[in-house]
């Protein structure tokens, strides 16, 4: 593998993060997100900042996750408030929010992003190895919830929420710790980015972003972890390997996104249990 | 006076936030879909509006061609996108709006190219003063403009058989259809009518900055559902009065924090905070 094949695997790696992440949101706990990016580039600016203060690479990751994870509690907070359809557009509002203060704040690069960021002196072996190992970590992460008493927890909320109620679960709780598990995920992989591109601008943590990981996750399936890393890395290596593509980057997953729901609304996972038959696709 | 200066503009913005959020807000009443595409039609009425009215000379036909192909658009997207997957959970036509109108964003670049499009003679530009304001007369005609739509709409809404079904399908399609009205016929309406605004709305919008581009649907588009929920959704008055104090939020806002937020942060937080304290919008429908 050459620099350039690794640094693409540096990439998928991040965004199966993120997918997973958005998913336990979305996909388990059936709270829609459309403000994942902005817990990306929470983790990000904070990874930039703590290492251009000279703090270690661990540290750092560690701080990024945290902090995103506490955002991420707080607009779970949110999620109690307001539901489905007004949901999703707070959770819009604040991808908006997050550009939108940091862009002004001098702090934090404005405009201009943050630049000079420290090397992470794992080498490009060993920086893959640290992302794809998050990324495995946040994927069993993400595999052991849903087959543990929280998943079903999860599963039920999403589900039907007044039952969920009624049968005693903690509705509330549940669903700020499925926010803060996502968001922290997120927050880890916006530390490694800062690290894997060593210079960050606002725009990248923007709403398109947002969409980006929901278009992952949707075309994977909500709710499935193989569809999720699946879809993840076909949409990220897609425009790699058809130059031309690049281009028409923005209409391609324009029409993926509208096209897999109008067709396949339960995404490549739903696709699979048709072709594979198995179990009898359940409707989310 | 700047002041008074400041109400006056964001209620001249507000007034075309009003008249694209009311189209959203119809659709969102009948088919509870949160209409992303929408801004698509606005920004494809600009283009329609703006062609053809530098191949005409007049800019009434220029309108009337952006309404009418806004319309038909409006009906096939319902037709083709909406329709089918209207009886799954409300995520799957919300992405799939967002998708369509990606899609269609990047489409305007393509066909009409990345750096926009102008009027070669732009219309209605005469200045004038107006109780020691100055404004220009398509900011006039911007807001006179919308409000007889609007009205036109009220009366319909209120007045008349469509009206009269519009709302017995919004509270219950199939008693609807029990009494004779055609549910789908009245969505086929409003779709429309929704979608006919948004492209009047977009040739006003380019008349004010006399520039139409591919991206200028974006900010609309999200602000207009920030206004739809801030109006309690599918609530026609409340989505009105919604966005002329979300206009007039903006217009002090940019001046008073604009150090701190830009103009779309301030309207996301303005609505955050609404919904923190009203979780159903500030006029709760029905």
């Amino acid at each position: 593998m050459g620099l350039y094949e690794i640094s693409l695997a540096m990439n998928v790696g991040i965004y199966i993060i993120l997918a997973v992440g958005l998913n336990l949101i979305t996909g388990y706990c059936g709270q829609i997100s459309l403000g994942h990016a902005a817990f990306f580039g929470i983790g990000a600016y904070c990874a930039a900042l703590l290492a251009k203060a000279g703090f270690p690479l661990f540290a750092t990751l560690g701080a990024g996750c945290i902090l995103a994870g506490i955002v991420g509690a707080v607009i779970g907070l949110t999620s109690l408030r307001v539901r489905e359809d007004f949901l999703a557009i707070v959770t819009m509002g604040v991808a908006f929010l997050f550009v939108g203060i940091v862009r002004q704040q001098e702090v934090l690069g404005g405009e201009m992003g943050i630049s000079g960021i420290p090397s992470h002196g794992l080498g490009q072996w060993g920086f893959l190895g640290l992302i794809w190992g998050s990324a495995i970590f946040c994927v069993l992460f993400a595999w052991h919830v849903k087959r543990s008493w929280m998943g079903f927890a999860f599963e039920a909320v999403a589900n039907d929420e007044e039952t969920a109620k009624v049968l005693g679960l903690d509705v509330k709780s549940y669903k700020i710790a499925a926010f803060a598990m996502g968001t922290a995920m997120a927050g880890i992989a916006g530390g490694l980015y800062t690290y894997y591109t060593r210079f960050i601008i606002p725009d990248t943590f923007g709403f398109i972003q947002s969409v980006t990981i929901l278009s992952i996750v949707a075309v994977g399936g909500i709710g499935s972890i193989a569809g999720c890393v699946v879809s993840a890395v076909i949409l990220v290596l897609m425009p790699e390997f058809f130059r031309f593509i690049n281009d028409y980057k923005l209409l391609l997953y324009g029409v993926l996104l509208f096209s897999v729901m109008r067709f396949a609304p339960e995404g490549l996972a739903g696709v699979f249990r048709m072709i594979f038959g198995g179990k009898e696709a359940k409707s989310a | 006076m700047l002041f008074l200066e400041l109400v006056v503009q964001g209620l001249i913005q507000g007034s075309t936030y009003a008249i694209i959020a009311v189209g959203l807000t119809l659709v969102y009443g009948l088919l509870r879909v949160l209409h992303v595409a929408h801004a698509g039609l606005f920004t494809l009425g600009a283009y329609l509006g703006v062609l053809v009215t530098n191949h005409t000379g007049s800019l009434g036909i220029g309108v009337t061609v952006a309404a009418t192909g806004a319309a038909l658009a409006g009906i096939l997207i319902y037709r083709l996108v909406y329709e089918p997957i209207l009886d799954r959970p409300p995520y799957v036509a919300l992405i799939a709006s967002i998708g369509l109108y990606m899609g269609m964003e990047e489409l305007f670049r393509l066909v009409f190219g990345p750096f926009g499009m102008s009027f070669v003679t732009p219309p209605l530009q005469d200045v004038v003063q107006v109780a020691g304001i100055y404004l220009r007369t398509c900011q006039i005609a911007t807001v006179v403009i919308n409000l007889v739509l609007l009205g036109i709409l009220a009366w319909v809404a209120q007045g008349t058989k469509v009206g009269t079904g519009w709302r017995a399908t919004v509270d219950d399609p199939k008693m609807a259809a029990c009494f004779g009205i055609d549910p789908i016929r009245v969505r086929y309406l409003v779709f429309g009518m929704g979608s006919a605004l948004a492209a009047v709305a977009g040739v006003l919008v380019a008349l004010l900055s006399n520039l139409v581009e591919p991206t200028m649907g974006a900010v609309p588009s999200y602000k207009s559902l920030a206004i739809i929920v801030l109006g309690g959704l599918g609530n026609v008055g409340g989505t009105l009065i919604a966005s002329l104090v979300l206009g007039v939020v903006e217009a002090f806002g940019t001046i008073y924090l604009g150090s701190l937020l830009d103009r779309d942060a301030i309207a996301f937080a303005f609505l955050i905070i609404v919904l923190m304290i009203r979780p159903t919008g500030l006029f709760t429908s029905r």
